[in-house]
């Protein structure tokens, strides 16, 4: 051990302070992927009419507004807005603004459709939480002005779109009217807000457009009172349903006087068919209305009268009209039949045409056809064609044209929820000798081009030969292990329940699968993935069957909502088994622990505190009944403040299981509400690995880590604290932390960083924690480090002592004795706020950590742990100094060179995942977000191998050269002997 | 005719923080705070290009709310409670300091702007980089002493001294001497350098 101390020691002197990642300009993506996603669409206006690049402008439940080309799918621009910023509608104004309403209708903002550039952004008053409306009229002038028309929190705000001035607004506030529609009729100057007031009362405003001064208020009761929205069919007549939601009421309201008509349903349909909904399609003179699964089209006639027009089995969507030549509009229609999907393109007016008819077959794993959008286009033949986007329910995008998908985006990948990895096949032998020879010939011919351009000899279309090469390696993209581990699979969860195996050489995705136990059913109304874990990892005595992987969710949004699990082959993709389960999934916790098939042992915690043992098979639970006392486990109650220790105490009462156990709570800690709020808490990841419990410090003299599996950090910080940012004063702020041993239950150290407050991001690893919080009174952000050490061990220094026999390495530790431990801690400044913390974590666990930082920025920062070391001080001793501590400085060092991500951005950052790989010196760095990124860092540089710009051909050049030297110079002495022999 | 003052009040309230303070009241709970972006030498350097400006977001309280800027460089957030607040620039390729910013309720319209960084007090709420980033090691060009340098270099050197140097080392030797010492060596039982090598072993 002492030499591999030895060696640490030499790693970290070997290593340079400055920056252990660094990276050259034509090194991206050689290491690395990114991947730009924009989640799942839900508005889509088309911006087509223009000759040049066709597009489409989204927004999506990311809050992404980005322009993409309708070609290719590559996304022209794209902002990913805040995540309390969503946007509530999209539209384009004047051809060349596309505007965007957010922030529940109070921030709109304009930008600019080629590239966009924002143009102007406007904060709109208003205080009443309402309906959040966006018109833009094509040719509703004042003063020159384009106008848009913006209802939001009781305001109709006219707003100028050329700066975003408020032109006019219209207080509703005070009206008590809930305003359901703005209507613009194209050729007035009248505004119509119409709404309910209370549930039985319908009130229209006409307003004159053009200085928003009330014209007109009528209003008029309809005792059986309204439910749910209204929609506008056409320009003078709303639908809605009534309260008993049995009649469909057509409301006439731009008459003098406003006229409902009242429809039973039954009547109209003939028979009862449920509950109905009217989808929100504007669909011009039609509306359509959902039975659970039947679809029925009901046109709206003069007089408010309503006639059955189709009745549509397997109907998943429908679009909003979209008008065309000569006044005439269309709409689609999306079926699923059989397997396929149907596809069709009805005009409004005459509804037995079917202007296009097509069957599209789809894969599977897209599931079900959620949302669609029309857009037309003139064929060569000047006739019209139309093109439909759809959105799926895994939130993938398509384009259909043609009967064809021109392209699809697998959207679903930027609401990722959990990540785990799964190993490669093994290579098989038998590689034909033909190919070596080819392969050698490409070999030699590469590295010639490599040492041409290490020479810097390379011409530029060499420079762009070697780059190719480099990046399409297909080393990197095979599917089978590599030495090194580099190669994984990355087995990622989304938020539709999709999940997908990615590649962690090129990332493309290898399989991906939509969890028919995470879709919704008769029996699961509401189903969220929750996380996924290994569940069989096979390498030694179960070598021929496939890994698998763990999916736990549960049927609704609340916790105590019953679990589905489900178990996923990660080579074929394939869903082996599911299972319905008839408690609730509180907890996953993966036992350290596998059978004879190398299925890991997983101890599910419901909602009431019992826990459930999976595999059910009696193999496992014998092997869990010999550890039956040694399962400890905790939860956190953030709300009421309370963590609480559990153990195992029997079987289940009342319910005949053997699966199931009983717990008791062995301790609880309670925080005075008064004064204390959890806020977050970070535990050691179960697969880290220590390699040693030693440190050797300056003057040879050694320190022991406290080392314990069931260390939990937790920070709380003062209730008056915990709302809004610059708000507490810091006198009445702090931030309170903990480390707390699981087990016991018992605090190792609580410290109190006065004057500071949330957010609180930490990483607990070894036997160290780092925190990042605000520090009110410097208003800066700030990082802390706190070590653990265990005293009890220091005895155990003498080596004679070990020789003789005389220390307590032996000895029993007792969780009920005292620990005998040492803390030590030490806080600097951090410039950036930050999103996520992670460490990096390795094979062994020799390699010396890097924290991963994500930044507001959305970019992930590498900084050595040892920049975060309590025992730095202003100067350190020469001893210290060889050790490698470094001299104390206040606030922590951003080293541009040291941005894992380099000059890009995950938008929308998330979570930072570190995968160790089967080389020490290298780990895995997962960042996702709305946008993927993947790479290979070395935390103290590759020690234990060679780079990959490592030149083989200069090496060969050498030896050759060597051997040739060898010669000439033999052959010179044997000639000079020979000649000294003839004198 | 109502209209109109209505008109006029919004239009001169919507402009003073253009023209003047970079704070101004506004009805309603908070205050808008206003302020400005500059980079000097946008566009000189490869890094950004002037387009991307429009990838600059103007952060409030670590992450509370988000703005970007307007062609012209301005941003502004609205609705802003009187406090203490924290402006962050989030710009790829630069490097800027947090603001701190003081709303107070009691005299509106003053600017409390302080960078956190070096604790500079800010006059205006303009914001500008203290450095540029650069997120790539730059490659050092082709040198003769990097070739030298790398292990095989040196072993590339090391045989031609012994090829080139050695030899001539021994011939300006002194044969006496050089016999003597080879001599003295033998004695030891040290093989010598000289007779490792083919010509110096001849000699002997």
């Amino acid at each position: 051990m002492d030499i591999r101390v030895f060696l640490l020691l030499l790693l970290v002197l070997v290593s340079s302070v400055e920056h252990g990642f660094s990276l050259y300009e034509d090194q991206v993506g050689l290491m690395d992927w990114h991947q730009r996603y924009i989640g799942k669409v839900k508005h889509a206006v088309f911006h087509t009419q223009k000759t040049g690049r066709k597009r489409v402008v989204v927004s999506t439940e990311e809050n992404v507004v980005a322009s993409l080309d309708l070609r290719h799918a590559e996304i022209f621009w794209r902002h990913v807005l805040g995540t309390n910023d969503a946007v509530d509608a999209v539209d384009i104004a004047l051809g060349k603004y596309v505007i965007t309403l957010s922030s529940e209708g109070s921030i709109l903002r304009a930008w600019n459709l080629p590239d966009g550039q924002m143009v102007w952004e406007s904060f709109l008053q208003g205080s009443n939480p309402s309906k959040s409306l966006l018109s833009v009229p094509i040719n509703l002038k004042v003063d020159k002005d384009n106008v848009i028309l913006v209802f939001s929190k009781g305001f109709l705000h006219a707003v100028s779109s050329i700066d975003g001035d408020v032109l006019w607004d219209k207080d509703f506030s005070a009206e008590s009217i809930e305003v359901q529609q703005i209507i613009q009729p194209p050729e007035s100057y009248v505004i119509y807000a119409v709404g309910f007031v209370g549930s039985s009362q319908f009130d229209v405003y006409q307003i004159n457009a053009k200085s928003g001064e009330l014209l007109k208020h009528k209003s008029a009761a309809f005792p059986d009172g309204f439910y749910g929205e209204v929609l506008l069919v056409s320009s003078d007549m709303l639908v809605s349903l009534d309260a008993t939601r049995s009649n469909l009421v057509t409301i006439s309201f731009r008459k003098e006087e406003i006229s409902f008509s009242k429809t039973h349903i039954s009547y109209l349909v003939g028979e009862s068919l449920g509950i109905p909904v009217i989808l929100p399609s504007k669909l011009s003179g039609i509306l359509a209305v959902k039975f659970n699964t039947l679809l029925v089209f009901i046109r709206v006639k003069s007089e408010g009268k309503l006639e059955v027009v189709d009745k549509i089995a397997n109907a998943a969507a429908v679009s909003d009209a979209l008008s065309f030549s000569e006044g005439q509009q269309a709409f689609a229609l999306v079926e699923h039949v059989d397997g396929k999907i149907l596809l069709t393109v009805k005009l409004s007016h005459d509804w037995n045409s079917d202007f296009l008819k097509e069957s599209i077959a789809m894969d599977h794993q897209w599931g079900l056809v959620q949302k669609v959008f029309i857009n037309t286009y003139i064929r060569t033949d000047r006739s019209h064609g139309f093109r439909v986007l759809i959105v799926m329910e895994d939130h993938s995008l398509l384009l259909l044209q043609q009967g064809e998908i021109v392209w699809s985006r697998e959207e679903g990948l930027a609401s990722i929820i959990d990540v785990t990895t799964s190993e490669l096949p093994v290579e098989k032998k038998g590689v034909s000798v033909a190919k070596v020879e080819q392969n050698l010939f490409e070999w030699l011919k590469g590295h010639v081009l490599k040492l041409k351009g290490t020479l810097m000899l390379a011409s530029p279309e060499d420079i762009a030969v070697i780059q190719d090469m480099r990046l399409k390696s297909s080393e990197k993209s095979k599917m089978t292990r590599d030495h090194n581990g580099f190669r994984k699979l990355l087995i990622v969860l989304t938020r539709a329940g999709k999940l997908y195996a990615l590649h962690t050489g090129d990332g493309r995705v290898i399989w991906s699968l939509l969890l028919p136990s995470l879709r919704k059913s008769g029996s699961c109304k509401h189903p969220t993935g929750l996380s996924v874990y290994q569940w069989q990892v096979p390498h030694h005595h179960a070598m021929d069957e496939n890994p698998s992987v763990l999916v736990a969710g549960r049927c609704g949004p609340h916790w105590d909502a019953p679990g589905v699990l489900s178990f996923v082959d990660t080579y074929t993709g394939k869903e082996l088994n599911a299972l319905g389960l008839t408690h609730s999934v509180a907890q996953v916790i993966p036992l350290p622990f596998t059978d004879s098939t190398e299925q890991h042992l997983h101890l599910l915690i419901d909602s009431d505190q019992c826990a459930h043992l999976y595999p059910r098979t009696s193999e496992a639970i014998g092997i869990f009944q010999r550890e039956f006392s040694n399962i400890y486990w905790y939860s956190v109650e953030a709300d009421n403040g309370i963590i609480k220790g559990h153990a195992l105490r029997s079987n289940c009462i009342g319910v005949v299981d053997e699966y199931c156990f009983n717990s008791s709570d062995l301790w609880s800690i309670v925080f005075p509400s008064e004064s204390e709020k959890i806020i977050a808490t970070a535990t050691r990841k179960l697969n880290e690995v220590v390699h040693t419990q030693a440190k050797v410090i300056a003057d040879q003299d050694v320190m022991f880590k406290y080392i314990s599996k069931n260390l939990l950090f937790v920070a709380t910080i003062a209730p008056k604290a915990s709302g809004e940012f610059g708000k507490p004063t810091p006198e009445e702020s702090w931030l309170v932390v903990y480390l707390i041993d699981t087990v016991t239950g018992r605090i190792l150290h609580r410290m109190t960083h006065h004057g500071s407050q949330g957010p609180v991001h930490a990483v607990l690893s070894e036997n160290w924690v780092v925190y990042h919080y605000f520090n009110l009174r410097a208003h800066r952000y700030e990082m802390s480090v706190i070590e653990i050490y265990d005293l009890s061990r220091a005895e155990n220094k003498d080596v004679w002592k070990l020789l003789v026999g005389k220390h307590n390495l032996t000895s029993p530790i007792s969780l009920y004795s005292r620990p005998e431990v040492m803390t030590k801690s030490q806080s600097y400044f951090f410039t950036q706020s930050v999103k996520a913390l992670a460490v990096t974590s390795t094979a062994k666990g020799i390699t010396s950590k890097q924290l991963l930082i994500g930044t507001i920025g959305d970019q992930v920062l590498a900084l050595d742990k040892r920049y975060l070391d309590p025992r730095r001080s202003v100067n350190p001793t020469q001893a210290e100094k060889e050790e490698g501590i470094i001299p104390l400085s206040d606030s922590l060092p951003i080293i541009p060179q040291s941005y894992v991500t380099h000059a890009l951005k995950v938008e929308g950052l998330r979570g930072i995942v570190t995968l160790p790989t089967k080389l020490e010196s290298t780990t895995l760095v997962f960042a996702h977000g709305v946008d993927l990124f993947l790479t290979r860092i070395a935390p103290s540089r590759t020690y234990d191998s060679l780079t990959e710009d490592f030149s083989y051909a200069l090496l060969l050049l050498t030896i050759v050269a060597l051997i040739a030297a060898i010669f000439v110079t033999w052959v010179l002495s044997e000639k000079k002997e020979l000649q000294e022999k003839w004198r | 005719m109502r209209s109109q003052p209505v008109i006029l009040v919004l239009l001169v309230h919507l402009c003073i923080p253009f023209l003047s303070s970079s704070l101004a009241i506004s009805p309603g709970e908070g205050y808008t705070v206003n302020g400005r972006v500059k980079i000097p030498s946008l566009g000189a350097q490869g890094l950004v290009r002037p387009g991307k400006l429009s990838n600059i977001k103007v952060v409030l309280n670590g992450g509370q709310r988000f703005t970007l800027l307007r062609p012209d460089g301005y941003f502004s957030f609205h609705n802003v409670p009187a406090g203490t607040h924290l402006i962050e620039v989030d710009a790829i390729g630069y490097f800027f300091s947090p603001v701190r910013v003081d709303v107070s309720a009691r005299n509106p319209g003053k600017v409390q702007a302080t960078l956190t960084e070096n604790r500079r007090g800010l006059s205006e709420l303009v914001l500008e980089p203290l450095r540029e980033e650069q997120y790539y090691e730059i490659r050092e060009p082709f040198s003769i002493m990097s070739v030298v340098k790398s292990p095989m270099g040196l072993m590339m050197g090391f045989m031609l001294v012994v090829m080139f140097l050695m030899p001539k080392l021994m011939e300006n030797m002194d044969p006496e001497e050089m016999r003597r010492a080879q001599e003295e060596m033998r004695s030891q039982g040290v093989p010598s350098l000289a007779s490792l090598l083919p010509g110096g072993a001849a000699r002997s």
